[in-house]
């Protein structure tokens, strides 16, 4: 579904992403971990089109098509959602209304007729359901004046919303409490099918105790030093990231 | 309200000017230019009373001695006023009943502008008094206005039928020696709008106006007067959309509104000339005069503005609140686009005792265009515990169009309070890419950025003309970014 090979990132000539390779197939869930500053909120933009960036090498490929030849709209049509980590506010616009315009264009794309006003409030309140986000949330205007853990619950009903075929969430479950952490890992594990997949940024092991990653990756100075299955993640959360890096200084020689 | 905002955000994908098209109506038009002997042929034409050309000739007289301002922070090339066309009517005069009888190409151009000069908008409890050119052409629900004791028609009606009260308000709010466009329209207007809303009535229907230019250099002269009694209460719209045209057209209008002790009126407007192509070639010039008085105690008068069209809008739709407590109210949307020149604002003049006034106004300026808020707030010596509060936000979308704002405050009263805040924004990337992301196209997620960043504003406009502003706002701000 989504191969990255090589990728080398840079910003006003600083590079960040260094020769990073990642291979995400249908139905897997992939956790990605690594210190402050490693690259991976920069991965997650690169993938979803952010103009920001300059890609000095390397691919992607997503769902078979050069991901550089979509625009991040095309992209997001195609079923690549970005949770974001700093989600921003759109004063005076609803999140209903957003939802709407986001689900009729995505549906225009895809051919199909936009849904009604009836339609859609009836998928809203099934999502709603779903990631078990309290009524009002939808009226107000998207993420102005939300508290830190209300816009992280807004990104997952948008996602349920949106039915991705690939997810990423950008460390959305930072600065949750447990239950909201419950209600994000249960929203994802719900939406979660043979055909589509997730990768989920994150610093804690915690996260993944609810939502069970397939492969869990290091990424350390903009490429992924070591990647394993979810104990890597507990081994992380015991020992920290220096003996990742070690051994990676070893096998790469500094 | 979302189900609209997307069909707005759908229809953004073309690009030219969506109303840009010409209705072929046969023309009836006096010849080029303005001496007194055109002023006589309108009148004359329109069979008017001996006080209305008495009242046009000394404007004209008057005009002739004015030059025009030069203030505003505008710039144009100097019109030529002797080669405007200043009167033209639909030769088919109309006189209709109901809708059957109106020319059907002229409903035909109604339906491509969206507007539902039909059973849909009588169903939604609206009378509609088209204006087309100079000439009234179409006017419903005017039967239940009638059992009110309502009088809403065209100006020209009006002076056949109600000469009385055309006389005594005519000019009295902004008399034709306000300014170098009040005296050009008071000596050549064509037609306009009179509504009037007896003692204690409250107007059970929106009223609405729709303005607009369609004949080639016919210069657009309107006027409207809007008389509340005492204690009535009216709600009135208007709005306008032009063609394509490769002239600049004048538009310079006059609205006078009065309200009476305890009476009510809220005026919204969508304004939408053709503003020119990208160079600003063509596009209608808009120079009006708007003003209202709350003449009574406890009155109230709110404005209510969305101007998204014109390559020149010169604009300051003013109240002045001579009766104790009375409430004066200006909210704004202004955008402009490519090259695209606004100096818009209002005055608020607090004459009476423990009178409040709100000015709400935000601008929205895209490409290479100009947008100048201007505003004067005055506190007359008697206007004791005089309010006043202004907020004016710019919100820039691009880096080479400007924003500008003049407040004047001018306070004769030491009670008074009064109070202006500002803000200048810009349309953030993260903003932009948020959408993107959500596979909102750049069009479409600035047109839902700036209809966020104007609810306050559109959210006191009556619900259907909401949604058309809506459609303005995204329409006009096509390609404003970058
Ligand atoms: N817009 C930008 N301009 C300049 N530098 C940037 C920009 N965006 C990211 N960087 C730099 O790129 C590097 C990687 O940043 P990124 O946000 O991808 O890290 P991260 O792994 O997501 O960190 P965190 O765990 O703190 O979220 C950092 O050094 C950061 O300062
Ligand atoms: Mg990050």
């Amino acid at each position: 579904m989504l191969t990255i090979k090589d990728l080398t990132v840079s910003i006003h000539g600083k590079t960040i992403l260094k020769g990073l390779n990642l291979d995400v197939k249908e139905g897997e869930v992939h956790a990605i971990m690594g210190p402050n500053g490693s690259g991976k909120s920069t991965l997650a933009s690169v993938i979803a089109g952010r103009d920001l960036f300059d890609v000095d090498k390397g691919e992607i490929t997503y769902m078979g098509r050069n991901i550089f030849d979509m625009p991040a709209e095309t992209r997001a049509r195609e079923g690549l959602f970005l949770g974001f980590q700093y989600p921003v506010e759109i004063p005076g616009v609803s999140i209903a209304n957003f939802m709407r315009t986001a689900i009729n264009e995505k549906r225009k794309h895809l051919g199909l007729d936009p849904l009604t006003g009836a339609e859609f409030l009836r998928v809203m309140e099934e999502k709603k359901k779903m990631v078990d986000i309290q009524s009002k949330l939808a009226s107000r205007s998207v993420n102005e004046g939300f508290s830190g853990g209300e816009k992280k619950k807004n990104e997952i009903f948008q996602m349920a919303m949106l039915e991705p075929r690939l997810a990423i969430l950008d460390e959305t479950d930072s600065g949750l409490d447990i239950d909201a952490l419950k209600v994000v890992a249960n929203g994802v594990n719900k939406l979660r099918r043979k055909d589509n997949a997730t990768i989920v940024i994150t610093h804690y092991q915690r996260l993944l105790d609810y939502i069970i990653p397939d492969f869990v990756h290091v990424l350390y100075d903009g490429s992924i030093i070591k990647s394993g299955g979810k104990e890597l993640a507990v081994e992380l959360e015991e020992k920290g990231y220096d003996w990742v890096k070690k051994e990676a200084g070893a096998g790469n020689a500094a | 309200m979302s189900d609209k905002n997307n069909q707005i955000l759908e229809e953004i994908g073309g690009s030219d000017y969506k109303y840009g098209f010409y209705t072929d109506i046969e023309m009836d038009q006096a010849p080029p230019g303005l001496t007194e002997d055109t002023v006589r042929f309108i009148s004359a034409k329109k069979n008017e009373p001996d006080f209305m050309l008495a009242f046009r000739l000394r404007a004209f007289r008057h005009w002739k001695t004015l030059k025009e301002p030069d203030w505003a922070h505008v710039e144009y090339p100097p019109i030529n006023y002797q080669d405007l066309i200043y009167y033209s009517a639909p030769r088919k005069r109309p006189k209709y009943d109901s809708l059957d009888e109106v020319d059907p190409e002229l409903l035909e151009t109604f339906e491509k502008l969206g507007i539902p000069l039909d059973e849909q908008k009588m169903l939604a409890g609206v009378a509609v008094d088209a204006v087309m050119d100079s000439v009234s052409v179409g006017s419903t629900f005017k039967k239940t206005l009638a059992e009110h004791g309502i009088i809403f028609c065209s100006f020209s009606e009006a002076l056949q039928k109600h000469p009385g009260l055309i006389k005594k308000h005519m000019g009295t709010v902004v008399p034709y020696t306000d300014n170098y466009f009040a005296a050009l329209n008071s000596a050549v207007f064509s037609d306009g709008s009179f509504a009037y809303i007896p003692k204690g009535v409250k107007c059970p229907l929106e009223l609405s106006t729709y303005f607009r230019i369609n004949a080639a250099k016919t210069g657009q002269f309107e006027r409207t007067l809007i008389v509340a009694e005492e204690g009535s209460y009216v709600s009135y719209m208007e709005g306008c959309t032009a063609p394509i045209r490769d002239e600049n057209q004048l538009h310079a209008a006059i609205v006078e509104i009065i309200a009476h002790k305890d009476a009510e009126v809220k005026y919204s407007t969508v304004q939408n000339w053709w503003p020119g192509d990208k160079e600003g070639k063509g596009g209608v010039y808009n120079f009006v005069t708007k003003r209202g008085i709350c003449e009574g105690d406890n009155a109230k008068i709110s404005w209510t503005q969305v101007e998204t069209g014109s390559a020149i809008t010169w604009k300051y739709p003013s109240l002045i609140l001579k009766g104790n407590n009375s409430t004066g109210e200006f909210y704004s949307v202004a955008v402009t686009n490519n090259r695209q020149q606004a100096d818009t604002g209002t005055k608020m003049i607090h004459l009476g005792k423990n009178t409040k006034s709100t000015i709400i106004s935000k601008g929205i300026s895209g490409g290479r265009s100009n947008n100048s808020y201007r505003g004067l707030v005055k506190t007359g010596r008697k206007a004791e515990n005089a309010r006043n509060f202004s907020q004016c936000d710019s919100l820039l979308l691009g880096d080479q169009c400007g924003a500008h704002t003049f407040p004047y405050i001018d306070v004769g009263n030491r009670s008074s309070i009064v109070e202006h805040e500002a803000t200048t924004s810009k349309i953030s990337e993260d903003q932009l890419f948020y959408c993107l992301q959500r596979g909102i196209d750049m069009e479409g997620a600035i047109g839902l950025i700036v209809n966020g960043y104007a609810k306050e504003v559109l959210s006191k406009l009556p619900m259907e003309f909401a949604v058309e502003a809506q459609k303005l706002l995204s329409v006009n701000l096509e390609g404003s970014v970058g």
